[in-house]
Formats: C-alpha cells, sequence, structure tokens
C-alpha cells in the first residue's frame, strides 16, 4: 500500500492505494464516486474518461499513483450544486442519453473540449469525442447538445428540446419531454448494478472451459478451496436445484459437472467466492481441470451432416422451420425470370457498453435477494429459483438501470452463479464480468446462410420466393428457435409473394450461444431478399424503388404466412417519402448512379435503397401479456409499476407519458417503478420491440382503471355522472368545484376503496406457423436510403449520408423515438461496415473491444434525415406499435447495394471488407 | 486489482535507472502506460513486480532546438507532440503520425519513447521518427549514449537495449533545412485493432531545381521491425518527382519491402497494393511542403 494524495473534484483525499491500482477503481471502489464508468478496461471506449489537470484520460488504465498532486474531476464534479453544467442540461434535453452508461465519459470529454474551444466545430467535436463510444448510438444527438451547451455558455441562449415534425397530438403524448431519470445519468447519480455495495460483500468468479468441446474428466478444487480468503468453491455437483437454465429449452447448464460435457469455450465449470476480485480470480486458476477433447462442429451447414459431431445427443437441429403459402412449383413456371443467390451474415456482439453485473444477498426468509440489470425480470427469477431449489417467492430479482441490453441481456449470466455463492456462503456476493468475459459468455446476433430464390414476371410482379435458412445457434438454446422463426417470416421480405416456400435450420454448433439481438432474425433475412431484390431490379431494368414499390405490402394484403392486413401498413408511404427526400438531395438526378466525388477521380459516391418490416410483440402463438399496477398516493403523485425494463430505450418515460396523459396529470407526478419481482407484476420480457405497445397497453388501462374509480367516487359523493368530471393539469373539476389527486385519494380511502389497482393486458391472439390465424398483431416497416463512398484504390466505404422513414403508427415520446431510429441507423452501419465477431474452431477471436469495433462518432453520417410516418394501429396505445429493432435492419442491405451502384462490385457478405473489395474492384477493372 | 506490487515515481534519470536496477523481480518503465497496462492484463506481457513511472521526469519532457538538432524528450505525450509549433515546422511527419494515434485520451498520456519502445514493426510515433534519421538517447547506470533508432529493433516488441537496465530518454533529428519536408500517412481497417494496415513516412529534400536531392522513406509492417526503404530512397534520389520516376520507384518499394497476409487484419496483395497509394500521397506531400 503507498499513500496517495490528490485532488477530486476540488477536494483533497488522501488514502492507501495498491501500487498496481487504477484510478478508476480508486474513484469507485474506494471513494465510493460511482459516476465514473468502466466499460471495457482497455482503453478502448472513453466511458471511464475523467479530467487530470484538466485533460481528459482513461481512468481504467491510469495508474491511481500517476494522479498524486493533481487535481482530479468527474462527472459528479461538474454540477454546482442542484445547478446543471450546461452541457448536463443539453444533454438531457437533446436526447444525447438513452441508456446513459456512456454518458458520464461523453459529458466530461465534451467539457474539456468546450473549455479548449469555447465554439467548437463539428469536425472539432469528432475529434474530440473520437474515441468515446456510446452504443445507443446518441452521437448526433451529443453533437447538438455540445452546440447547445456551447451556445449557452457564450452567448447565454437558452437550452431548448429540439423540434420535430412528428411532434403533437395530445397534451402529453407525443410531446417531446426529457428522460425521467436523464437527470441522474447526467449527474453520475444514476445506479447501475456494480455501483452497489453491501458491508461484507464477498466477489465471485467463475471458471471457464476455454475449450469448445470435451467431457470434463477432472475437477479438483482442493488447492482453491485453502487459499486465504477463499469463502466458497462451488461445482456442479453442490447445486441444489435444477442445474439447467434458459429461457425456453433447459439444455444449458449453470455448472457443468464432472462426467459432462462442454460445449462451447464460455462453459462455467467451477465459482467461487472470495474476500477480493484478485483472490477469486487466483482461486480459479488452482483448480485443476482436465477435458477429454471431443471433435468440434462450428459450422451450421456442416452441422446438419448425419455423420456431424453431436453438441445435445438429441441430435443438432434445434429447430426445422416451415413456411408453405401457394404452389411454390406453380410460381416458379409462372415465372418469368428467376434469380437465385446465396448470403451470409456472421455473428455480432451486442457490445453493450455496461457488462453483466449480478448482486446477490440472502434474506431472513432464507431466500435471496438479486440485483441484476437484466431485460426480463421474472424469467431470471423463475431460473434462479429453479437452480437453487427454492420456491420462486424466496427469489426477489430486482433491476438497477441497465446500461444496454439490445437482446444480450435477456439470457442468464451470472444471476445463478452469484445466487448460489450467497447461499453458500451467506453473504452477499458480486459477480462482475469485465469485458472478456461478457463477450465470452453472452449469446450472440445468429450468423446466419441464407439463400433466396425469386421467381417474376418481366414487369417485376413477384410470383414466387423460396428461401433456405441456416442458423447458427451455438452451443445452447437460447432464444435460438424464436430467432430463427422470424428470420424464416421476414425472409420473403414485406412482399406480396402469392407462392412461398421456407426451409430454416436452427443448428446447434460448439461455438457461443446465439441468441436475442436486436432485429431477432429479421436483420438477417432483410440482408439476403434487399440485396437480391437490388439485383432483380437492375437486371428487369426497373427502378430498384420502383420494384419494391409494386410488391410492397399494403392494406389488404396476405402476407407470406396468410396473414390478411387490414391496418397500419405504411410501407408504400414510407417508400415514397425516403425516396422523395432521397431525390431532393440528388436535385432530382437519378441517385443509383455512380458519381465522382468533386476533384477525387479515386472516389465515388452512390445511394443505396432498402425496405423492411418487423413484427411488434412475440407473436407466432406465444401468450403476450403485461400487467401493470398503479397507486394513488398520499401526496397525490402516482406510480405505475411494472416488470418491465428500461435498457436505455425510453421505456421509463413512455409509461409516463401515457399514464400522465390518461389522468391528465403533470408529468412530475407520475412516478415509474420498474423491475422488481416482489413489487412489480410482470410486464414479460423486454424483447421484440413490444414494451411500448404491450406495457404501454398495459400501462394506459391500469391508469383508466384507476381514473375510473376516482371517477366512481366522485360522482357518487358528489352525485354527478362520470361525463361532468374532467381531468386536466393534475386537478379534477367536478361542477365548480375543483379538487386535487391527493384529495381524491382521501376521499378514496376513506371509504375503503382500493387506490392501488392491477390491470392485466391480453394482447391480441396470435397462432404458431402451421396454424390458421395471424401470427403477428403489428407490424412496423421501415425504407431506408444510404448514400455511400467507395474509395476505388483501398476499398474503404463510407456511409455519407442517410435517409430512412418509419412506420411507427404513432409516435409516442418523439425524443426517445429519434434517439431509437438514429441509434438503430448507427448500428446497422456498424453491422455493415466494423463489427464481425469472429469464432475459429469454436475458439473467439474477438475477444476483446479493441478486435470488435462497433460504430465511433465519426462513422455517423454527415446528414440523417429521419422521417416518421404515423399509420396507427388500432389496437396499439394511441396507434403506436414497435420501433426498438426496426432502424437497424434496412441498413446493411442499403449500403451494399450503395456500394454496388457506386463501384459495380456485389457483396454477398457482412460485414464489407474492404481488403477483398479492392482487390474486386482491380479485378473488374482488368 | 493490483497489476504490480511496486510503483516508482523517480524525478531523474538517474533515480529511474537506479530504480531499474536494483529492481528485486521483474521490473518495466511505464510512461503513459497505454501499451503495457494492456499487455499485462492480457497476458502478452510477464507479469511485472515494480513499474517505474518516469513520467514525472522533466528532462525527458523537453521539446527543443539545438544548433541543428531538435531534441524530443522520450516522455513527450502525442497531445504535447501535436500541439508543439517546434515539431510543426521541424517534424511535420511525427505531428502527423503521433495525431492519428488512439484518440485523445490515448495521446494525453501516451508518449512517443513508449510507441518506439514498444517496437512494433507499424508503430506511428516509430515510423514517422525513423524516416527523419533519428538517433536515439538511451541511459544506464553507466552513462547515456546515442544509437540510431533503426539499430534498437531486434523484432517485434523486441529491441536492442537491456530493458531491464536501459531507458530511452530522448530523440534528436536533423532540424528541418530549406527546400525540406515530411508527410505521414496510413491506412486503417474498420474492423479490429487500431494498428495501419500500412502505414509510410516520407521527408525529402529538394534541390534548386525542385528535384529530390535527398529522400527517406519508412514504412510499417514490412517486416519484423520498422523499415526503411534504403533502395527506393537509392532511386529517388537525384530524380525529378514525375509520373516515371514515381512508377519506378512503386516497383523498387514493392520488391525491397517483405509484406504479409495478417489474419483478419490484411492480405499481402492487399498491402501491396496500398503500397503505391501510401508512396504517392507521402511523397506528394512532403515534396509541396519542400516548397514552401
Ligand atoms: C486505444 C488505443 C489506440 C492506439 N492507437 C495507436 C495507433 O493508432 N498507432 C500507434 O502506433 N499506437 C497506438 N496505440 C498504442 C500506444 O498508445 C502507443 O504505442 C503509445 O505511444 C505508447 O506510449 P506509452 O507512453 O503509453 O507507452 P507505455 O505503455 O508506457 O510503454 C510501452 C512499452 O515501452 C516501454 N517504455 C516506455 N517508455 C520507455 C522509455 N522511455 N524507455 C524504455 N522503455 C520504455 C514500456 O516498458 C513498455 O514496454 C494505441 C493504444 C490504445 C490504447
Ligand atoms: S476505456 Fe476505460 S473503460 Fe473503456
Ligand atoms: S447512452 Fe451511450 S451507451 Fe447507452
Amino acid at each position: 500500500m503507498k499513500s496517495l494524495t490528490f485532488w477530486v473534484n476540488d477536494k483533497k483525499q488522501t488514502l492507501e492505494v495498491e501500487a498496481g491500482e487504477m484510478l478508476a477503481d480508486v474513484l469507485r471502489y474506494r471513494l465510493g464516486l460511482t459516476g465514473t464508468k468502466i466499460s471495457c478496461g482497455e482503453s478502448e471506449c472513453g466511458v471511464c474518461t475523467v479530467l487530470v489537470e484538466g485533460e481528459p484520460v482513461l481512468s481504467c488504465n491510469y495508474p491511481a499513483l500517476k494522479a498524486a498532486g493533481k487535481h482530479v474531476t468527474t462527472i459528479e464534479g461538474l454540477a454546482q450544486g442542484e445547478k446543471l453544467h450546461p452541457l448536463q442540461e443539453a444533454f438531457i434535453k437533446n436526447g444525447a442519453v438513452q441508456c446513459g452508461f456512456c454518458t458520464p465519459g461523453q459529458i466530461i470529454t465534451a467539457a474539456a473540449l468546450l473549455s479548449s474551444k469555447a465554439d467548437p466545430t463539428d469536425q472539432d467535436i469528432e475529434y474530440a469525442l473520437n474515441d468515446t463510444l456510446c452504443r445507443c448510438g446518441t452521437y448526433p444527438a451529443i453533437v447538438n447538445a455540445i452546440h447547445a451547451a456551447s451556445d449557452k455558455i457564450n452567448h447565454n441562449k437558452p437550452i431548448e428540446f429540439p423540434t420535430y415534425d412528428f411532434v403533437g397530438g395530445l397534451e402529453v403524448v407525443g410531446q417531446v419531454v426529457a428522460r425521467p431519470e436523464a437527470r441522474q445519468k447526467v449527474t453520475g447519480a444514476a445506479v447501475y448494478t456494480d455501483d452497489i455495495t453491501f458491508p461484507d460483500m464477498l466477489f465471485g468468479a467463475t471458471l471457464r472451459a476455454g475449450i469448445p468441446h470435451g467431457r470434463l474428466i477432472k475437477l479438483d478444487c482442493s488447492k482453491a478451496k485453502k487459499l486465504p480468503g477463499i469463502r466458497a468453491v462451488f461445482t456442479a455437483a453442490d447445486i441444489p436445484g435444477r442445474v439447467n437454465h434458459g429461457l425456453i429449452i433447459q439444455d444449458w447448464p449453470a455448472l457443468v459437472g464432472v462426467g459432462e460435457k462442454v460445449r462451447y469455450v464460455g462453459d462455467a465449470v467451477a465459482i467461487v467466492a472470495a474476500d477480493t476480485p484478485e483472490i477469486a480470480q487466483k482461486a480459479l486458476a488452482l483448480i485443476d481441470v482436465e477435458y477429454e477433447p471431443l471433435p468440434v462442429v462450428t459450422d451450421p451447414v456442416e452441422a446438419k451432416a448425419e455423420d456431424a459431431p453431436l453438441v445435445h445427443e438429441e441430435g443438432n437441429l434445434l429447430k426445422h422451420i416451415k413456411v408453405n403459402r401457394g404452389d411454390i412449383t406453380l410460381g416458379f413456371e409462372q415465372a418469368e425470370i428467376i434469380f437465385e443467390d446465396t448470403y451470409y451474415t456472421p455473428a455480432y456482439e451486442h457490445a453493450f457498453m455496461e457488462p453483466e453485473c449480478s448482486i446477490a444477498r440472502p434474506v431472513d426468509n432464507g431466500g435471496v435477494e438479486i440485483y441484476v440489470g437484466s431485460q426480463i425480470a421474472y424469467a431470471d427469477r423463475d431460473q434462479v429459483a429453479a437452480a437453487l431449489g427454492l420456491p420462486q417467492e424466496k427469489v426477489r430479482v430486482r433491476g438497477p438501470l441497465v446500461g444496454g441490453g439490445f437482446g444480450g441481456k435477456e439470457d442468464i449470466a451470472g444471476q445463478i452463479h452469484a445466487a448460489l455463492l450467497a447461499q453458500a456462503t451467506g453473504k452477499p456476493v458480486k459477480v462482475l464480468y469485465d469485458r472478456q468475459e461478457s463477450m465470452l459468455v453472452h449469446p450472440k446476433r445468429h450468423a446466419t446462410q441464407i439463400r433466396v430464390k425469386l421467381g417474376l414476371k418481366r414487369d417485376g410482379t413477384l410470383t414466387a420466393a423460396q428461401t433456405e435458412l441456416y442458423g447458427d445457434t451455438g452451443a445452447y438454446a437460447s432464444l435460438g428457435a424464436k430467432v430463427m422463426g422470424r428470420a424464416t417470416t421476414h425472409s420473403t421480405g414485406p412482399y406480396i409473394v402469392p407462392n412461398v416456400k421456407i426451409d430454416c435450420y436452427a443448428m446447434y454448433t460448439n461455438n457461443p450461444p446465439s441468441g436475442a439481438f436486436r432485429g431477432f432474425g429479421a436483420f438477417q433475412a432483410a440482408f439476403a431478399i434487399e440485396c437480391l431484390m437490388d439485383k432483380v431490379a437492375e437486371e428487369l431494368k426497373l427502378d430498384p424503388v420502383e420494384l419494391r414499390r409494386m410488391n410492397a405490402l399494403r392494406k389488404g394484403s396476405i402476407t407470406n404466412t396468410g396473414q390478411h392486413l387490414t391496418e397500419s401498413v405504411g410501407l408504400l408511404e414510407c417508400i415514397n417519402q425516403t425516396q422523395a427526400e432521397m431525390l431532393k438531395f440528388t436535385g432530382g438526378e437519378d441517385p443509383f448512379l455512380s458519381r465522382e466525388v468533386n476533384g477525387e477521380p479515386g472516389k465515388r459516391r452512390s445511394w443505396g435503397f432498402a425496405v423492411t418490416f418487423k413484427n411488434t410483440g412475440l407473436g407466432e402463438g406465444a401468450p403476450d401479456n403485461a400487467t401493470a399496477e398503479i397507486e394513488l398516493l398520499k401526496d397525490g403523485s402516482v406510480e405505475i409499476r411494472i416488470s418491465s425494463a428500461e435498457i436505455g430505450q425510453g421505456l421509463v418515460t413512455v409509461l409516463q407519458m401515457i399514464t400522465a396523459q390518461e389522468l391528465g396529470l403533470p408529468l412530475d407526478k407520475v412516478n415509474v417503478y420498474l423491475s422488481d419481482t416482489d413489487l412489480t407484476p410482470d410486464g414479460g420480457p423486454t424483447t421484440g420491440s413490444r414494451q411500448t405497445y404491450i406495457s404501454g397497453n398495459a400501462a394506459r388501462y391500469a391508469a383508466g382503471t384507476l381514473k375510473n374509480a376516482m371517477l366512481d367516487t366522485l360522482a357518487e359523493k358528489l352525485n354527478l355522472s362520470p361525463e361532468e368530471i374532467g381531468f386536466k393539469d393534475g386537478v379534477i373539476q367536478a361542477n365548480d368545484q375543483k379538487l386535487s389527486f391527493a384529495e381524491v385519494g382521501e376521499l378514496m380511502r376513506a371509504e375503503g376503496r382500493k387506490t392501488r389497482l392491477k390491470y392485466e393486458y391480453v394482447s391480441p391472439k396470435t397462432t404458431p406457423l402451421g396454424e390458421k390465424g395471424d401470427k403477428h398483431f403489428a407490424y412496423s416497416f421501415a425504407a431506408q436510403a444510404i448514400e455511400v463512398e467507395v474509395d476505388l484504390v483501398t476499398g474503404e466505404v463510407r456511409a455519407v449520408r442517410a435517409v430512412g422513414a418509419t412506420d411507427v403508427g404513432k409516435a409516442i415520446n418523439p425524443l426517445g423515438l429519434q434517439g431509437q431510429v438514429e441509434g438503430g441507423l448507427i448500428m446497422g452501419i456498424g453491422h455493415a461496415l466494423t463489427e464481425e465477431f469472429i469464432v475459429e474452431n469454436g475458439e473467439i477471436f474477438t475477444d476483446s473491444l479493441s478486435r470488435y469495433r462497433m460504430p465511433s462518432i465519426k462513422h455517423v453520417p454527415e446528414d440523417i434525415k429521419v422521417i416518421i410516418v404515423e399509420d396507427p394501429t388500432a389496437e396499439g396505445p394511441y396507434g403506436g406499435k414497435g420501433v426498438g429493432e426496426i432502424s437497424t435492419m434496412p441498413v446493411p442491405p442499403a449500403i451494399v447495394n450503395a456500394v454496388y451502384n457506386a463501384c459495380g462490385i456485389r457483396l454477398n457478405r457482412i460485414p464489407i471488407d474492404q481488403d477483398w473489395l479492392a482487390l474486386e474492384i482491380e479485378k473488374a477493372a482488368r | 486489482m493490483s497489476l504490480f506490487q511496486e510503483y516508482m515515481q523517480p524525478d531523474t534519470i538517474e533515480e529511474a535507472v537506479e530504480n531499474l536496477k536494483d529492481a528485486p523481480g521483474s521490473v518495466a518503465v511505464i510512461a503513459g502506460g497505454t501499451d503495457l497496462l494492456l499487455d499485462i492484463r492480457q497476458g502478452r506481457h510477464q507479469a511485472v513486480d515494480r513499474v517505474v513511472d518516469i513520467s514525472g521526469i522533466s528532462e525527458m519532457q523537453e521539446v527543443a532546438l539545438e544548433e541543428n538538432f531538435v531534441y524530443l524528450g522520450a516522455s513527450v505525450t502525442h497531445k504535447q507532440i501535436i500541439s508543439n509549433s517546434l515539431l510543426a515546422e521541424h517534424a511535420q511527419c511525427v505531428v502527423e503520425g503521433c495525431g492519428l494515434i488512439g484518440g485523445p485520451q490515448v495521446r494525453n498520456v501516451a508518449t512517443i519513447g513508449g510507441n518506439v519502445s514498444h517496437a512494433l514493426p507499424a508503430g506511428d510515433g516509430t515510423i514517422s521518427l525513423l524516416a527523419l534519421d533519428t538517433e536515439v538517447r538511451i541511459a544506464s547506470t553507466d552513462g547515456v549514449r546515442w544509437r540510431p533508432l533503426i539499430e534498437i529493433f531486434a523484432g517485434p516488441g523486441k529491441v536492442t537495449f537491456d530493458r531491464k537496465n536501459e531507458l530511452i530518454v530522448g530523440f534528436r533529428f536533423p532540424a528541418r533545412g530549406p527546400r525540406e519536408g515530411s508527410a505521414f500517412d496510413r491506412v486503417m481497417r474498420p474492423q479490429g485493432v487500431a494498428i495501419a494496415i500500412l502505414n509510410m513516412a516520407g521527408w525529402v529534400k529538394l534541390d534548386e531545381k525542385g528535384d529530390i536531392e535527398d529522400v527517406r522513406l519508412a514504412c510499417g509492417p514490412a517486416g519484423p521491425k520498422p523499415f526503411r526503404a534504403r533502395k527506393t530512397e537509392e532511386f529517388i534520389k537525384g530524380k525529378s518527382w514525375d509520373e516515371a520516376s514515381y512508377q519506378e520507384a512503386c516497383r523498387i518499394l514493392a520488391d525491397e519491402v517483405s509484406l504479409r497476409t495478417s489474419a483478419h487484419r490484411a492480405t499481402k496483395e492487399y498491402r501491396h497494393k496500398l503500397l503505391p497509394v501510401l508512396l504517392q500521397k507521402v511523397l506528394d506531400s512532403a515534396v509541396e511542403r519542400a516548397k514552401l
């Protein structure tokens, strides 16, 4: 230990630190300044940025002793008391805060910029924030926020909300409002799981297989158990309850036992709890393990072969999913021209900025309480209870804020391990993954191979579509069957196709598991069909937009699963508006021609186009319900409770807005309480773009139920009919009498009426594939146009401008919506240009953020035009439907199509390999 | 988590080399730590008991013009390099190269000495310094010595000086004369690690007519060590920088470098494709600057 004296936010601190401790650890764990986050620990993401002597540095790799005698500024030091720094206010109002995990780092980096450049240009901002990453893709909003803050500081210009042309309609719903939790997120007060500590807390760590397939033949923990500071070493044999977990199929062992198989490199074989994280790591190294290696299968197509090594004894086929409509043979006979090609998408990593963390704490009733930033609190509860052999009521799952999920926090990560260790030791146990472990463990996006065959008339009318999909679901099922189900139904695009045949194989392999990820299979499907549609358009000498318009689903169409679309099909509108905006950019010129870039003969630009659709909700027969509880509190405010998760998408805001709207309350009189299995009723999984619709409806009807109860009370009391009573601005007007919510609450309580009510929203019924009936109760639609620039010599590709239209039914929360669409677009650009999760022979190559690049601020197009189409769905809240996933989906095909238009090379896989592209361009020129 | 047991913060070079020499176990110099800490954490560097932080040694933070030389302390950060007016005048390629390293946070702590000592074949600071015919000042308890930069590299990550006892304290390179200019450029891959697929630095001196009187060219990764393209330099010397000499220079350069395929980064073919691109950009720009 060495003594360190330095100033933190102008306060002198003297403390003992270890020689090798990093500044981030000292700030967070010794000084409790948890506003500084750690996301990667490898100097890649900038999330841990603090200022040392006014200059931004990465505190995760800054030895604390370097700070001796220096002044350190953290996010906690920016606001002056209650008064926010202009940057903080501007981040809130511009929607530059989503999950909020990167926000402290962004604001601190921006603060350093503003103190060196009072009035920065866009280029200055891009340069300064180049390495401060935001997976939610808030970059465009961040740029706006920095300008706004600069204007405030230099010219005292008030910071305003942005204006959008899709704002309005109702008093609250449809208006631009701030996130209720944004203030905490910009000040560093926001609490994520790793920010929580308990006295006496232990630290858990997990021994991973490290090999993709093998039988565990020896597991000797005796040395580890003897290490001083070790409190528990736990193996499969010690699990009191069910060993396996899994959201649908329980095939994933929490710990692999001796004699059992490990099926991917991330499988857990032992867990330990220790006084410090360091001791826990040391103990892992002392565990003696031996495996009998088994042959490995890593390709979903090979996995289907007769003689393929078996990942699970029952065979490698997780599910064969089929769709048949019309007569496929006839459809191809009717066709005048047939096209066919095969497309490949790789695995992708969610790379949410907050790595997984679970804390489990034994509680008095013999159960455990778990703190975890998860997307499905109730599924966590049930799976933990099963593993511990406890009744479900004895497990309480509580969700602090979640630093991004994107589908990657639906499965179990450390929840069960933490709970087992807490039970074994009787103490709170924290299981925190570092970035490498996070990337190793949680399920990825399915890698796919998709063959598409289309039959058309020469005029462009589709007569038949046949697709064959292989999805790599990795070692465990996770949501693989569902994901590939969505890939299946979306594989013929948002088009009218009378004759369809689809075969999809979700295959087990020895790769890391694949599961939910924004776009959920439909992403992969969109890439394949939209690339082929462009090829078709070229061959048929049709405009690619026109070809899509001709075949687009519209009101009255029947989908490939036989669903009759009777309303809310805004695809044509999306296509038309996107095309019109794109043409504005090109001044009416054909956007798909290859154009030389001013004075640079080695560079070409062109536009590319793609359309897509995405179901809202679970669909295909899965019950899709949510229960919300609402309570009128004594102070006249209302609390709405539901277990659904705020993962950055803006659910808290949406529920607050809806509740306020229904009750005529000001926003700040509605508190939203989420993710607590003891106190919030089940809202179902936070997945499938379903929360605004399902939980939104639950909140809406719960609020309606409360309102009715209030009306009943007043009507009786005052002898009025309910119509004579109005709710507005937090005041209840009954005749000439004005009552507050608190007063009505008091009346209700006095009469013994309930002020706490529940409503269970049951969504319209859907049916499984192969059965009659609708597969989904709503679909969102989108069209996307992107202009790219291709360097003909180096093969470098850049997205220059983007125009996209999304049919969301109703823009309930415009600020959040803009953020979702921009963020989705940016993630799509990442998927097309920068990201690829590489696994070789079951071993992970992209094992760190330095090898897995997510888009940074410099990947954001110069111009982004977001168009919102509102074609309402009757059952949705105010007409709204899902939006969380769709904006990512059309981006890669739009980019790949644009690249072809610019340089004449067609790609059938993503991400674009500039090396390959450059050599192809050269070959073609010869 | 403690990465090491002892953290020394010497104020002088003498103290620093003592700290190195009398280390009981394994020891490493730390400057910005942007390479070292990750190398330790990710197992590319052996465990270290003692680290010697040299960032507080004022002598190693100087940038100075000394007669015909520019002195650049090893602990100068990339941020300081890109904001230094002396270097903007005398070391254009270094300013360009270091300006591309990492992001602002990394540049605020990462040093030129660390970039060189890390000894990667394509360190951006290293390659740019090579084009300036830089010499390295190395200190140990036995005193200091100057060595040509090119001679300190022994292979990827390996150096010819004794890491256990010696320290780079600074660099010197000739001050920029009339009709001289330099430039740096690189090509990156959007996926994967932030190391250039290929980088290149060039320095030229023009004669009165505007022909190239002298030239130096460095690039990486073009072999296990940072590479000086001597044959190409020899050819270009005395020529006018026109299409014909460019074409021939490309041919010679392609011949003398040894480019490889590195998995998930770049193919050999692609790297060959980039050679002429960078040669043109870098020398065009260096020649332009020499004319100013
Ligand atoms: C996000 C990120 C991006 C990066 N991007 C780039 C890039 O684009 N281009 C690039 O070239 N590099 C890049 N780097 C690598 C790194 O930042 C640079 O190489 C940097 O200059 C290293 O300097 P440092 O002071 O941090 O070195 P340290 O990590 O402190 O030291 C590096 C090595 O040199 C030794 N050492 C340091 N100083 C001395 C000395 N004076 N004498 C003897 N030995 C010494 C250390 O013992 C260690 O072995 C990047 C790093 C990160 C984290
Ligand atoms: S850079 Fe420090 S946590 Fe990512
Ligand atoms: S808000 Fe930036 S990572 Fe979520």
